[in-house]
């Protein structure tokens, strides 16, 4: 079975619901523990960071593995990253705040750990909203640039869970490196590639091969990597 | 009391040292029922609480007994808010030396050796020394306390305590005129106290009281929880509880009292000078640089209620800071 089919996608998809649906059980069962709001808040704030960590490393990956199929799964963890993080914020809207929004307002302005977490979350919002097909196809070159907005909410996501804790930073620096790596890879491939655009001359139309490229269908197969020699089966594309 | 020459604390015996030359003693002169007999506020009548039982963790290295005779609480230190349920005070746990999430200390408690346990007492009072915490507290009769435990991070409890007033072990120790502080400091052994062999706060944990704070007739040295005695999450044998401060102000595991003329350097203090300050006293009005303090979850509830100052204790200990500004001295 090929890694971008249908089938796998979906695998995928049902295996990122499943903290997801334990968490349902554990607050069924009374098995959050003596505080399930903190509980709460901590599972949907990690798996946030977990799925928008796995987002970011199928690019690498896929160029690594030279594995173009592995491309659709970045748009399924960017959801389910998106998904957590809603609840996050919703968690804590509801049971922090009381749905007050003076407090929410008080604590954007003066808590900046709060606030560099809102920001991130607001930043998803329209990648969320264009993740479909329809939405690639229509801004064309612009969705591109609008993606690239997941890297300083990754960045942003990073600084609000090291802010969150007293004192204790090795999970939240754990996740800091991680994404530190998965960032800085992508910064030397485009200086190397820019420096080679200059020493060579200049190639047809070189695709701009970026992360924020292409989560949907087609896109996502463009690039240098996933010309149709490198893929040993066109029809096996997902259109 | 064997008493040793007033020496500055850091130049007392490390107190594992001395534990481990107590427990050396204590094993090959006695059998345990002799050891439980050291200590005839504790009767050994082992935990009638199955509920408290991890099924997978080892057997406590000192499992908690019943306390008798306890004192009930009078009205005045009887907070008249319903108790925290047992399993949740001694499961949800701040106490970075046994770890830092909230469920690593009664994960980690069974390493901690509580028998024999002995307290350094020093500074300016008549005779410092070493003092086994059986003989510490034979004097005084044990109390309840109904106290609600408010944390820094914003949730709180309802307690019921088991300890004697500081202020009245306080005076058997003559302090002298010099004494304007108390300082205490924790246990410092990362066999027994993992979360202590990483750096996440400058070990030993360290806090300290004004002279009149740590007379207040609501201080307390508290060596039991629920009628039982401390179990080692809750930081057993003895901790600190000041009830109108933030929770981390009630320091635990204690096996140094200072008297002393200057203001001690506090564990949270000296880590984030910004964020905890040394008199830590509840206040809703003075924000956490990271979090507001305006309001508080009560362990239980889903839904946050507003936080009073000095944690509803204003009426007793409001004097206490009369003509302070709170927001400098947070």
């Amino acid at each position: 079975m090929k890694l971008g089919s249908r089938p796998v996608r979906l695998a995928v998809a049902a295996g990122g619901l499943i903290p997801l649906a334990w968490g349902l059980f554990d607050l069924a069962t009374d098995g959050l523990g003596a505080e399930p709001v903190e509980e709460i808040t901590h599972r949907t704030g990690s798996w946030a960071l977990r799925m928008l960590v796995l987002s970011l490393s199928i690019t690498p990956l896929r160029k690594a593995l030279r594995a173009p199929g592995l491309a659709p799964h970045r748009r399924t963890f960017g959801l389910l990253a998106f998904l957590y993080a809603s609840l996050h914020f919703t968690t804590y809207l509801a049971l922090d705040l009381d749905f007050r929004l003076g407090g929410l307002a008080e604590d954007i302005r003066e808590r900046p750990f709060i606030t560099v977490g809102f920001t991130a979350w607001v930043l998803l919002i329209p990648l969320a909203l264009t993740s479909t097909r329809a939405s690639i196809r229509r801004l064309g070159k612009r969705w591109q640039g609008l993606h690239r907005a997941v890297y300083p909410a990754a960045i942003l996501v990073a600084i609000h869970f090291v802010w969150s804790a007293k004192a204790d930073w090795l999970e939240p620096g754990i996740y800091a490196g991680v994404l530190a790596v998965l960032l800085g890879v992508r910064g030397v491939e485009r200086f190397g590639q820019k420096r080679s655009n200059y020493a060579t001359i200049r190639r047809a139309r070189s695709p701009d091969e970026t992360d924020a490229q292409g989560a949907g269908g087609k896109d996502q197969e463009a690039g240098p990597q996933a010309v149709p020699t490198a893929n040993p089966d066109p029809k096996g594309k997902t259109p | 009391m064997r008493t040793v020459p007033n020496l500055p604390e850091n130049q007392v015996t490390d107190p594992a040292v001395y534990l481990r030359r107590r427990e050396f003693l204590r094993t090959s002169a006695a059998a345990g029922a002799a050891l439980a007999a050291g200590l005839p506020a504790l009767a050994a009548c082992g935990s009638e609480n199955p509920g408290e039982a991890r099924a997978d963790a080892p057997e406590p290295k000192s499992p908690p007994r019943a306390l008798a005779p306890v004192t009930p609480a009078p009205a005045r230190f009887r907070a008249e808010d319903p108790l925290t349920p047992e399993k949740d005070a001694k499961s949800y746990n701040n106490f970075y030396e046994m770890g830092t999430d909230k469920d690593d200390p009664a994960r980690n408690a069974h390493r901690l050796r509580t028998e024999p346990w002995s307290v350094s007492l020093t500074g300016e009072i008549a005779k410092p020394g070493v003092i086994a915490l059986e003989d510490l507290l034979r004097p005084h009769p044990l109390e309840e306390r109904i106290y609600r435990l408010r944390c820094v991070e914003a949730w709180s409890m309802v307690i019921p305590w088991v300890g004697v007033p500081l202020g009245d072990v306080i005076r058997r120790l003559n302090p002298g005129s010099k004494a304007r502080y108390v300082a205490f400091e924790t246990l410092l052994d990362p066999e027994q106290l993992p979360g202590q062999k990483r750096r996440v706060l400058d070990w030993p944990y360290r806090e300290g009281l004004r002279m009149d704070e740590a007379m207040h007739p609501l201080t307390i040295l508290a060596v039991g929880m629920y009628g039982q005695s401390l179990p080692g999450q809750n930081g057993a044998p003895l901790r600190l509880v000041v009830p109108w401060k933030y929770g981390f102000k009630s320091i635990k595991s204690i096996v140094g009292i200072r008297l002393q003329a200057e203001e001690p350097v506090t564990a949270w203090n000296q880590s984030a000078p910004g964020e905890y300050g040394f008199y830590a006293n509840v206040n809703p009005e003075v924000s956490h640089p990271r979090w507001s303090q305006a309001r508080e979850r009560r362990i239980g509830d889903w839904r946050k209620r507003p936080t009073l100052p000095f944690n509803g204790y204003g009426e007793q200990v409001a004097a206490l800071y009369a003509g302070m500004d709170l927001r400098r001295n947070f």
